[in-house]
């Protein structure tokens, strides 16, 4: 068993984007896994404001210097907030992942659609499946 | 057997290590009925003989090197200083690979750091690549980034018909799969009232050459603001030994430089290998294409030289990467970074009066003779259109067999209306004498 | 000692080459087009020399050492090759010089031609592409456009093993036509039910590298080339690894429709730190029209041969249906001199024998470091073998590690990290020009290695030890980026 982090608040992806609910909104970023995978981050390509997303769309890139992988939205809606603190600290995604590592923030036009996702524990095991 | 280090009895030792009888064992997964199939070719020949051949087949053709050559149109017959070629024949630089492992390659990589700053310089850009495979594919590569800068959101390219014609071609030839609109050069004129009216909205990106392909300079800073009026990017097709004279695009609001770098020190080679160098504002600098070299510190705290960026190449992003450019003239950017540094700040402005003086002794010596116009519309610099009496092949089989001079482009291969229009080139190969002598020839075929 | 930047060498007011003053009259220059500042190095020619040896000095190269680059065929580049391409006759040609005058180097072109035609066993050639990559582009526009010509716009999408080199995505990517993925089997081939599975009238066709990127011969070749011609597909072979075919096979014979063949690396032009290369097709027969051009051709043939006046001409031809130009004039002339050279003084035989040594060498060294190294897919390979950089009982020792420690030996590392369906991959491939004494002694020091995994993996940790600079901060240098020592302002 792997000792990659999954706030058991959250839901997954397939593709290692997690999304926690507050208030209508889904805050979105990327698992410990995924940071694990991607090594030091350099670059975060962030979706606009106002964007209108559907679940499963790409809406953005995280880059380390030896890979660059899509962040695929979990959820629909649209955007209302991205973190720009990112910009130059990149790292603080793969300190903190679940916390101050937030990417983005989107107002859910579809919350049932949070029930699609996985929950931690089977999330855990899909990371466990991979290593 | 050439360059086969092995004997039997090595053959042998290996077999039986590998723990097979006979060489054809390894083929085993080959279907049958395809393997070892005839080849139909020639018998080897030594070295010797291969180098008498080849020198026999290089008798055929005759050289710009042993005679008058007024032919340009994005190739020239420009000089390159010895110390190009030595450097480039040093077997470390010759046979090194792509800079992967950069603990074994900072040659490279400080040679193409060295390359990409210079490029910066010439062109008044921030960042450089380390090259594509020529100009032509430069401004494809160009085009390709102004549609990712605007998320593809917009769908057509404007080309100034002054850009050289084949470099036209390979925009379209590398967009036919893209759903995009090129245009701009439907007729045969260089005119930016035309090329200005077609922008709009939906256009990602314009471009021009400068000098034209007619050897003129226009007002780029015209044209610059035409395309940001509607936020499309300005991209520059620009002449490097004109850049030593001239002032860059950089400095008049392009976004993208472009151009063919063989003027830098690369022979003329039949039309390769040659050199396209890519220069652009920082802020593009992820959607750009090629390698890119960056400067860092080892873990002995040394400066050093890493490809950097490499998420936006085809090795890591594979079907999203910027380009699919793997290979690319590594080695000719090495060429051109010591032309550069050895011709340096005063001597490449040297090579660039030399041709400018030359072109117009050249242009006033052709106005004199009856029957031939030069177009003095707009400044030129080393190439000039003629208006000539007769047809410019007529005149060009004249040239070569009574003066042993190679004449200049028939512009009507590419611009129809253009009919007996030869573009002229004037380096600073070519001599007074040289430049006479093509009067008189000119003159006397027009009789 | 670190070797300055050559801006620092120099001194205001210094240059290297001293122009003649011009021997026409002076014009004025036009004082508004003018730039004020040029912002290029001052140094003298002898210190421009010093700074480029010394440079070249800090490079590993073929000639120097062993560089067992997996698909990238690092064999000995020929200086005969080199005097051939320099040859005046050959360099100071224009490229739209009369085709009377240079009929030396269009049959030069039209040879080179026929050569790869014979080798790939196809029906036509194109010298056009500048590099592999470019080779793909031009071989997938056009598959793309065969179709479109039938009057089939439903074909969207080009199927690509998962163990592809990245040029064949990104090249798919820039014809506007969609990758799907395709599994490899547990032998590495290509998964025949995957194929099957995708095989429909929607696909254009198949991109497939053979031998494979872990240097394998595919065991279902015919089967997966009938499959897609089933569908109505062309079939693409990426010419990478062709080093281990030559007079082994033929790809047009066995049904590939195009296939790009890389000069740089089967037939010894030299890599040049990153280029130049040559990527010229070969097509089959239906895709001859298509072919970039202009190609060369007999305009003329002589009518006889033993009439020494009486010599075939040589012209441009334009294909009926060509996708048109990839790039400006020719093509790498350069570097079809070198390969012709280089195929001439092996004629047909040579070149077999060149695939069979090349392969030879590949399965020696498997063979030595398979008990140390595991190999997944450890059966008789063709020129090059994938093996892990990684043992069960050192869980801290990478392919990375081992590859920087060979450096301390003195030789280049192997391909690292691909193909990507290997773990910690290492890609050898040894080539067809070297002794046994080097394959031994590359041997020995991987085994070397092996031990100080377990021994004294700190040492692997921080090597390289001996090379000019440690290992380098590649992090740093993407997030502070320093392309330019010559910032320009905005």
């Amino acid at each position: 068993m792997g000792d990659w982090k999954a706030p058991t608040d959250c839901k997954y992806t397939k593709t290692d984007e997690w999304v926690r609910v507050e208030n209508g909104e889904g805050v979105v970023g990327i698992t410990d896994f995924a940071q694990s995978q991607l090594s030091d981050l350099v670059y975060v390509e962030l979706p606009h404001v106002g964007d209108t997303v559907k679940a499963g769309d790409e809406i953005g890139v995280v880059e380390s210097v030896k890979a660059a992988a899509p962040l695929k939205s979990p959820v629909s809606g649209e955007v209302v907030a991205v973190n720009e603190a990112l910009e130059g600290s990149e790292s603080t995604i793969n300190q903190d992942p679940f916390g101050s590592g937030w990417i983005v923030r989107i107002r859910l036009s579809n919350p049932a659609e949070m029930d699609d996702l996985m929950d931690a524990a089977a999330y855990q095991q899909y990371c466990d499946e991979r290593a | 057997m050439t360059y086969l280090p092995h004997t039997d009895a090595d053959i042998e030792a290996m077999l039986k290590v590998i723990g097979i009888r006979r060489i054809e064992d390894m083929f085993a997964d080959v279907p049958e009925k395809f393997r070892f199939p005839a080849l139909d070719l020639p018998e080897a020949i030594s070295q010797m003989e291969a180098a008498w051949r080849l020198e026999e087949m290089s008798h055929a053709n005759l050289p710009g090197g042993k005679t008058a050559i007024f032919l340009g149109a994005g190739a020239y017959n420009h000089w390159s200083p010895p110390v190009v070629n030595h450097t480039i024949l040093r077997g470390e630089f010759l046979t090194a690979y792509t800079p992967y492992q950069p603990e074994v390659s900072q040659g490279t990589l400080q040679a193409i750091y060295e390359y990409q700053s210079m490029i910066c310089a010439l062109t008044g850009m921030q960042v450089s690549n380390a090259s594509h495979y020529d100009g032509a594919t430069s401004l494809a590569e160009a085009a390709i980034m102004a549609l990712n800068v605007h998320g593809l959101r917009r769908k057509k390219i404007v080309l100034c018909a002054g850009i050289h014609p084949e470099y036209r071609a390979v925009v379209r030839t590398y967009m036919q799969g893209m759903g995009v609109t090129i245009t701009g050069d439907e007729d045969d004129s260089a005119d930016w009232d035309r090329l200005i009216a077609a922008v709009d909205g939906d256009t990602a990106m314009v471009a021009a050459q400068y000098p034209n392909f007619f050897g003129q300079v226009q007002a780029i800073p015209r044209l610059v603001e035409a395309a940001h009026e509607y936020g499309a990017l300005m991209c520059v097709v620009a002449d490097p030994i004109a850049l030593g004279l001239l002032k860059p695009p950089g400095w008049m609001g392009a976004d993208v430089v472009v151009g063919e770098g063989q003027s830098l020190g690369i022979p003329l080679s039949f039309g390769g290998p040659y050199l396209g160098f890519f220069a652009t504002r920082e802020e593009h600098v992820r959607k750009m294409a090629g390698r890119l070299v960056g400067e860092t510190l080892d873990t002995r705290g040394e400066t050093g030289y890493v490809l950097t960026l490499a998420t936006r190449e085809q090795h890591i992003r594979r079907a999203r990467a910027t380009s699919n450019i793997c290979t690319n003239q590594g080695l000719m950017a090495l060429a051109a970074c010591v032309y550069m540094s050895v011709m340096g700040k005063h001597g490449l402005r040297r090579v660039a009066e030399l041709c400018y003086h030359k072109a117009h002794y050249a242009a006033d010596a052709i106005d004199r003779v009856d029957g031939y116009q030069v177009d003095r519309s707009k400044p030129f610099f080393k190439e000039f259109v003629v208006q000539c009496p007769k047809p410019v092949a007529e005149i060009n089989d004249y040239l070569l067999s009574e003066y042993g001079i190679i004449g200049g482009y028939d512009l009507e291969r590419a611009y129809p209306s253009r009919v007996n229009q030869m573009l002229i080139a004037v380096t600073e190969q070519n001599t007074r004498a040289e430049i006479d002598d093509l009067a008189q020839a000119l003159s006397e075929v027009a009789k | 000692m670190k070797e300055p930047i050559i801006y620092d060498l120099g001194a205001p007011g210094r240059t290297g080459i001293k122009m003649p003053d011009p021997d026409v009259p002076v014009y004025d220059l036009p004082a508004e087009l003018l730039r004020d500042e040029l912002d290029l190095p001052e140094v003298d020619e002898m210190t421009v020399v010093r700074h480029f040896l010394r440079l070249s000095q800090l490079n590993h190269g073929i000639d120097k050492a062993f560089y067992p680059l997996g698909s990238c065929t690092m064999k000995y580049n020929p200086k005969l090759n080199e005097d051939m391409a320099r040859l005046p006759g050959f360099l100071h040609l224009h490229p739209y010089q009369d085709p009377s005058t240079v009929q030396g180097a269009l049959e030069l072109m039209y040879e080179l031609q026929e050569w790869l035609k014979e080798i790939g066993g196809f029906a036509g050639v194109s010298l056009q592409p500048a590099a592999g990559a470019h080779g793909e582009f031009t071989g997938i526009l056009m598959m793309r456009a065969y179709h479109l010509d039938r009057g089939d716009a439903r074909r969207t999408k080009m199927l690509i093993p998962d163990s592809a080199h990245g040029t064949n995505p990104a090249s798919t990517s820039m014809s506007g036509l969609t990758v799907v993925e395709l599994p490899s089997d547990a032998r590495g081939n290509v998964d025949l039910n995957a194929l099957r599975e995708q095989c429909d009238d929607t696909v254009v066709g198949l991109m497939i590298t053979n031998p494979n990127t872990l240097g394998l011969f595919e065991e279902h070749l015919v089967e997966v080339i009938e499959t897609i011609h089933a569908c109505g597909g062309l079939v693409y072979g990426d010419g990478a690894n062709f080093n281990a075919l030559m007079g082994i096979c033929k790809p047009g014979e066995m049904g590939f429709d195009v296939m790009h063949y890389n000069l740089h690396k089967t037939f010894s032009t030299p890599h040049g730190g990153g280029g130049p290369g040559s990527g010229p097709v070969g097509v089959s027969a239906r895709l001859v029209p298509f072919l970039p051009g202009p190609i060369v051709g007999l305009v003329e043939e002589s009518a006889d041969e033993a009439d020494e006046e009486d010599v075939p001409v040589y012209g441009w031809v334009m294909p009926e249906k060509s996708i048109g130009r990839m790039k400006a004039f020719h093509g790498q002339f350069g570097m079809h001199v070198r390969a012709l050279a280089y195929m001439l003084v092996h004629g047909g035989e040579g070149l077999r024998k060149v695939s069979e040594m090349a392969v030879l060498n590949a399965n020696y060294l498997r063979v030595l470091l398979r008990d140390t190294y595991h190999v997944p897919y450890d059966r008789i390979n063709m020129h090059e073998f994938v093996a892990e950089g990684r043992f069960p009982d050192a869980p801290d020792v990478h392919a990375l590690d081992i590859a920087k420690r060979l450096m301390d030996f003195g030789f280049h590392p192997p391909t690292n990290y691909f193909p990507l369906i290997v773990h910690e991959a290492l890609m050898i491939e040894p080539t067809e020009t070297e002794t046994k004494e080097t394959l031994d002694a590359f041997a020995q020091a991987m085994l070397q290695i092996a031990r100080e995994a377990r021994e004294n993996p700190d040492i692997l940790h921080s090597a390289p030890h001996i090379t000019p600079v440690g290992r380098l901060d590649e992090v740093r240098a993407a997030k502070e980026l320093v392309l330019c020592c010559r910032p320009v302002p905005e």
